[in-house]
């Protein structure tokens, strides 16, 4: 049955914790997560949610708890953004490494300088590496959908690894929509009680992750990857039995619409990729064969849909709220990697969108994607990257 | 109180450890393993700890151990206090085992956000005056005139007194202990484990490699330490302070050692003019006048 009520994706976060049965929660906040952890705080102190709530003095000490409480056997969950998710950065890697289960929702924002509390990507990209699962969401439905999705991934035994359920700050994080909570019995019935690799624990006594000499760190290193590799075979399991008991979908890996007969291909990522179905649905009744491909899955990157995706199109579009500065956004190198050893690839176009918090509406990926088709019927890509609705600045 | 003789002969730091001969950190992480037995979750933070245990896929702990980051025991013992409770195992003690570079300077802050949500757990901060584990360079614990890498000079500032710091925090229990007194180590750490809430045992560790004496002398060394009054022990239980045997009886200055003899045993003094030596002595002399206040108060903070 479930129950819909109208809400903000930081709530609804915060009520998917809730339905995980998440046991220990320790956070700090930032804006523009705040309204998470308030709201976790709330129900944990009413006594809706039998859980320890961790008050830490900064987020370094939200994800160290996590790790503690995560290695002594319960399921944790945490949530931040921008400087308090770069803070986190060094603890980041000592919970993929550790291979701790640990969920944390991540609500996008711009990192500072200069200070800005609006979205990008630029927190969460900047953590790519680190060996965290990193899902991207488009609407609050997915939010709640995907933190239990997580969890049941996190927690497999091909996987062992934390995972970033990521959300725009504002665009989603405040927007009050109506959303589907699931009954706790059907969440149990698909999440089962926790489950990591190991646990601290008397009567088996380990070390965990002590020093370990060039012999066996790449082995270590190389079983991380491994996960991965099997993450990107489970999440599209997941999501479909998911599906099959919920009702929601998301396409796995990636998301993807009116891709069959598509001749440009726009990819990106959250919201934008919500925007781009209405751009493509608009572009379609003027003729234009335009799909979306939209990125739920970053880490592990999902290398072989993109190539399937690049077999059919001509050209692909990357959108990214995010900039790597003396390259491109991260999309676009991601697929252009994808793709370099591929004969007859589509041509490649990267935009850079959104910094900051600036709106990408579907007139702005109309306009991109108009741009591309122009492209396109000149047969050549006339700037490989370019900065959308840029205004004119001096250096 | 415990006596040596009865202590458990169950060892929980194994044979073949990777500690430097005569490291007293390695003495006094023996006797936290015979105090509290093998019901602990032990907090490592980076320090020579983590080496202390051996590479991977070695051990030389019996006990269950979760490796920290360097700034990050106080945090993440509290999340495994957290999860303790949720699991229901009452009998099992946290236990932060953190030097006192991860201790007084990058990991204060944790420590002292775990003191203050009264997280239940041990922190012993073993306190060998240096950032062993990088090849010894001052810490916020290194005593005023010591050598280190980064103080080749010596340290021109005094010694951070951590104690106090946690002191105004006011956590049911604090005390100062040193290995070269075992028993009284024992005993702290026992009646810690029976005190709820954050307790703090701040433990001073003598280290032959970076204090620069023969590997023999740690006992000795910290014995001196003691009687010379430089190191005091002492408890705040409650709030109320008490010197312990044998400092009990040093507030009477006849009855301490000049500091000169502590000082002149160790390499890392060796370059400390007269009246550098002086100066310390009066520090001494003034914290023991300190100490004597303390004494005579219901409460020390
Ligand atoms: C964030 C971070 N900075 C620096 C280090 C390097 N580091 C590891 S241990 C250590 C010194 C530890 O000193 P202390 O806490 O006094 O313990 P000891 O080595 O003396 O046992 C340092 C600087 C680190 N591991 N992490
Ligand atoms: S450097 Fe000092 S504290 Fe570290 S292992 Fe050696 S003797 Fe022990």
């Amino acid at each position: 049955m479930g129950r819909v009520m109208i809400d903000t994706a930081n709530h609804v976060a915060a009520y998917a914790a809730k339905a995980a049965r998440v046991r220990v929660v320790a956070a700090y906040p930032i804006t523009p997560q705040t309204t998470v952890v308030e709201k976790i705080a709330e129900l944990v102190e009413k006594g809706e949610m039998d859980a320890e709530y961790i008050c830490v003095e900064s987020e370094h000490s939200a994800i160290a708890a996590c790790i503690g409480a995560a290695a002594a056997g319960v399921r944790t969950f945490t949530a931040s953004s921008a400087q308090g998710l770069a803070l986190m950065h060094e603890a980041l890697h000592w919970a993929s490494g550790a291979r701790l289960p640990i969920v944390m929702v991540v609500v996008n924002r711009a990192m500072g300088a200069p200070w800005s509390i609006w979205p990008d990507f630029s927190d969460s990209l900047s953590q790519r590496d680190t060996g965290w699962i990193q899902f991207y969401c488009a609407d609050s439905q997915e939010v709640f959908d995907t933190v239990i999705q997580a969890y049941r991934l996190c927690e497999d035994e091909r996987i062992f690894l934390p995972a970033m359920v990521c959300l725009e700050g504002f665009i989603l994080s405040h927007k009050y929509v109506p959303v589907k909570i699931h009954d706790q019995d059907d969440v149990d019935a698909f999440l089962p009680p926790y489950r990591s690799g190991w646990i601290l624990d008397t009567s088996n006594p380990v070390t965990c992750v002590n020093l370990v000499s060039p012999e066996w760190y790449m082995e270590f290193r190389y079983m991380i990857q491994e996960a991965m590799e099997n993450a990107k075979m489970l999440i599209p399991k997941i999501d479909k039995e998911y599906g099959e008991r919920f009702g929601f979908r998301y396409g796995g890996l990636v998301d993807k619409y009116l891709c069959e007969d598509a001749e440009l291909v726009i990819c990106t990522m959250g919201t934008m990729g919500a925007e781009a179905k209405i751009a493509a649905n608009n572009l379609r009744k003027e003729g234009l064969k335009v799909g979306v491909a939209r990125i739920r899955v970053f880490r592990p990157f999902p290398v072989e849909e993109i190539r399937k995706l690049a077999e059919k199109a001509r050209m692909i579009a990357t959108i990214d709220r995010h900039i790597s500065f003396g390259m491109d956004g991260f999309l676009a190198t991601e697929v252009k990697a994808s793709l370099y050893d591929m004969k007859n690839k589509p041509s490649i176009a990267g935009f850079i969108a959104g910094l900051g918090g600036r709106d990408v509406t579907f007139k702005t990926i109309e306009k991109v994607a108009r741009k591309c088709m122009k492209w396109l019927g000149n047969g050549r890509v006339e700037r490989e990257t370019e900065w959308v609705d840029l205004r004119d600045v001096k250096t | 109180m415990t006596t040596i003789k009865e202590l458990p002969r169950e060892e929980y730091l194994l044979k073949g450890h990777a500690a430097c001969a005569g490291c007293g950190p390695s003495i006094a992480l023996r006797l936290l393993f015979k105090a509290l037995g093998n019901k602990v979750f032990l907090v490592v933070p980076a320090s020579c700890t983590t080496v202390i245990e051996g590479p991977y896929p070695f051990t030389s702990f019996a006990v269950p151990v979760q490796n920290t980051l360097f700034e990050a025991a106080g945090a993440t013992a509290s999340g495994i206090a957290a999860a303790l409770k949720i699991r229901g195992l009452d009998d099992v003690t946290v236990v932060g085992w953190a030097g006192d570079g991860g201790t007084t300077n990058i990991g204060i802050q944790s420590l002292s956000g775990a003191a203050e949500r009264e997280t239940n757990f041990i922190y012993v901060c073993y306190d060998n005056e240096a950032y062993g584990n990088t090849g010894l360079q001052r810490s916020g614990a290194t005593p005023y005139g010591a050598w280190t890498t980064t103080t080749p000079m010596g340290k021109k500032e005094r010694k951070k007194d951590m104690p106090s710091i946690m002191a105004a925090h006011r956590i049911p229990y604090i005390a100062t202990a040193c290995p070269s007194y075992p028993v009284d180590f024992i005993n702290k750490l026992r009646k810690a484990k029976e005190i709820k809430g954050t307790k703090y045992i701040h433990v001073l560790t003598p280290c032959p490699t970076g204090w620069r004496y023969d590997a023999s002398k740690t006992v000795e060394i910290g014995r001196l330490a003691v009687q010379t009054g430089v190191w005091a022990l002492y408890e705040i239980e409650q709030g109320k302070f008490r010197l312990n045997p044998p400092s009990d009886r040093l507030t009477d200055k006849s009855q301490r050692k000049p500091v000169e003899e502590y000082l002149s045993m160790q390499e890392r003094f060796r370059h400390l003019p007269e009246d550098s030596i002086k100066k310390i002595q009066r520090w001494v002399d003034g914290d023991w006048e300190h100490y004597q206040t303390l004494a005579s108060l219901e409460r020390c903070i």
